[in-house]
């Protein structure tokens, strides 16, 4: 079964103090830590275990700037087999449904029988490109993947849905599968696991070779375009408790004995 | 008149609260903009439903069907494409959530209608719609523009985002609509729900949960929050990055893809925050949050805030705790 896995590079923002850059539209990118989309590394562990026990192939691809590299070396490292970057400086300011029809044209060239793609993007938090990636492409989709069970020509998913309840769904190959996260435990990837791979080619595509033009992609290829950014406005706030670890720890227990717990 | 069309859901046999959340903000842009609230309701034995809803809408659209007694999005995206070519509505809400989200990209790009999704704000200026939603993990808000005029925008509500309260009473009309399926999507098939499986603790019940997410690192540290947990006669519940890693099994995840809770006490111990979250714990008498990110958007619903690394603030909590219960 060959498997095509979009992924994208995005900065860690855990415990980091984000900043607005001067044109109000997006973040201070100097210093960021980039890594891939942590729903994509899933979808990722996820193609490969399905490569390991069915055969077949696994084609990374990702749309970004030349820095995407190392997304796409990180994918052949954990075991895919091809990678395809798109990159064009034309395509800056996509939003999600013109990212979706990059990626379909892309596709197109590309044999597969299913699509994975992270649920969701921790940047952006779109959630969007897979489904309409799968109507752009005429096939079915299914988002929010927790198990994947591969048939013949049919593939047997479990999709997450609210209060800890999953539906389970048959679908029909080809399709695009959007991938929860903790549906595996990806591998671990060492830098040794890199280097093996740092002379493997790594296929370009700008518009041009994917017979796209410059108005269908971008800001004026895109449905939305982000106005402004800002830091979400803090509501009253919690009341912080401050002082030396000992006075902090007296008046946490204030509070437990407060609350009637202890 | 121009429309707002709102879709209702439901499952098994249930109404979702976002619903009356997305009436509510349907009703508002209604009035701001002199149009009417659509709801529509697709199912299979789903026309008692509409009496709670039928009373805040102009229009309240059923359909029914076989092919619809399960939420899938290829129906759905069916029936609703021509709903929305014979209504034209200026504007149409979806849910984000896991419905919502199989369903919003799909139609929206099959219908050409522009889309932003999972936004918590929508405001009117003019004849502008303006939606607002968070990017990086909740740490930044994005205002963004529908980039071209176009006869219909499409939007996906956060849950959680507008009041389900103080609904107008409108009682508009109950009409079906009938839709003649051609196809009966064996390529995509609903097969059953099922359950989370049930394990030995159940954390909707605990007056006081201890709950760790990223910050806590490693399994390893797992043991002094049990210890902390133990000593409040609490357990130890998780945010998602917690269960995903399967350090803690999914039945102790907090959240809307896990639990709703609502402690006498509720300690986040390197949480960061995220909507998703801060959804199913809100709700907690007292909220004390620990994290090393004074921006982290936990302390803005926490009661108490402490800024540090929770591997050092636990320890001393626990030997402060023994202390004075020794007392």
């Amino acid at each position: 079964m060959d498997i095509i896995v979009c992924i994208k590079r995005v900065p860690e923002v855990a415990e980091i103090d984000l900043q607005v850059d001067q044109t109000g539209k997006g973040i201070k990118t100097e210093g960021l830590v980039f890594c891939v989309n942590d729903w994509d590394n899933y979808a990722i562990e996820e193609a490969v275990r399905i490569k390991e026990k069915h055969g077949g192939t696994v084609t990374a691809i990702t749309v970004g700037s030349e820095e995407s590299e190392d997304v796409l070396r990180r994918a052949l490292a954990l075991g895919a087999d091809e990678a395809v970057m798109i990159t064009d400086q034309k395509t800056e300011g996509s939003d999600a449904y013109a990212t979706a029809k990059i990626l379909a044209a892309a596709i197109k060239n590309i044999p597969y029988t299913i699509i994975l793609a992270g649920a969701l993007a921790d940047d952006d938090g779109y959630a969007q490109v897979g489904a309409s990636l799968a109507e752009l492409l005429g096939i079915p989709h299914a988002t929010l993947v927790t198990n994947m069970e591969i048939g013949e020509k049919r593939v047997k998913v479990r999709r997450e849905l609210e209060g800890g309840l999953e539906e389970a769904l048959d679908v029909e190959t080809p399709a695009v599968f959007t991938i929860q996260s903790g549906i595996n435990e990806p591998r671990y990837v060492s830098i040794m696991g890199i280097r093996r791979v740092a002379k493997k080619e790594i296929k370009k595509l700008d518009l041009g070779a994917m017979g796209l033009a410059p108005d269908q992609v971008g800001t004026t290829g895109s449905f939305i375009v982000v106005e402004r950014i800002f830091t979400p406005p803090v509501g009253e706030g919690a009341q912080l408790l401050q002082g030396s670890p000992d006075e902090v720890a007296t008046k946490v227990t204030d509070i437990f004995q407060k609350g009637g717990v202890i | 008149m121009a429309e707002i069309m709102v879709l209702m859901e439901h499952r098994q046999g249930e109404m979702r609260d976002i619903n009356l959340e997305m009436l509510s903000k349907g009703q508002e842009l209604a009035e701001k903009t002199k149009a009417e609230l659509t709801a529509v309701l697709l199912g299979k034995g789903v026309a008692s439903m509409a009496d709670n809803i039928k009373r805040f809408c102009h229009h309240t659209l059923i359909c029914e069907d076989e092919r619809l007694a399960q939420f899938n999005s290829d129906p759905y995206q069916d029936v609703l494409s021509f709903m929305i070519k014979e209504r034209k509505p200026a504007l149409v809400l979806i849910g984000q959530t896991a419905c919502g989200m199989d369903l919003a990209p799909a139609l929206a790009t099959s219908a050409g209608i522009p889309l932003a999704t999972d936004c918590y704000q929508i405001e009117v200026k003019g004849d502008t719609v303006l939606p607002f939603r968070q990017m990086y993990g909740g740490k930044m808000s994005a205002e963004v523009h529908f980039a071209k005029k176009a006869p219909c925008y499409m939007i996906t509500v956060r849950v959680g985002s507008f009041p389900s309260e103080g609904l107008r009473e409108i009682n508009g009309a109950v009409e079906k609509v009938a839709f003649t399926f051609d196809k009966d999507y064996a390529y995509k098939k609903f097969l059953q729900y099922v359950e989370a499986a049930v394990g030995g603790v159940d954390i909707t019940q605990a007056d006081v949960l201890v709950s760790v997410g990223r910050g806590i690192g490693d399994p390893e540290n797992l043991p002094m929050v049990e210890e902390l947990a133990s000593l409040l006669g609490g357990v130890v519940s998780c945010s998602r990055p917690v269960a995903d890693k399967n350090w803690l099994p999914k039945e102790r995840q907090v959240g809307t893809s896990g639990k709703t809770v609502k402690p006498k006490l509720y300690i986040a111990l390197g949480i960061s925050g995220a909507f998703q979250h801060t959804a199913g714990m809100k709700g907690a008498t007292t909220i004390i949050a620990v994290n090393k990110d004074p921006k982290a958007p936990i302390f803005n619903v926490a009661h108490y805030g402490i800024v540090d690394d929770l591997l050092k603030v636990v320890p001393g909590l626990v030997a402060k705790v023994k202390e004075r219960k020794g007392a």
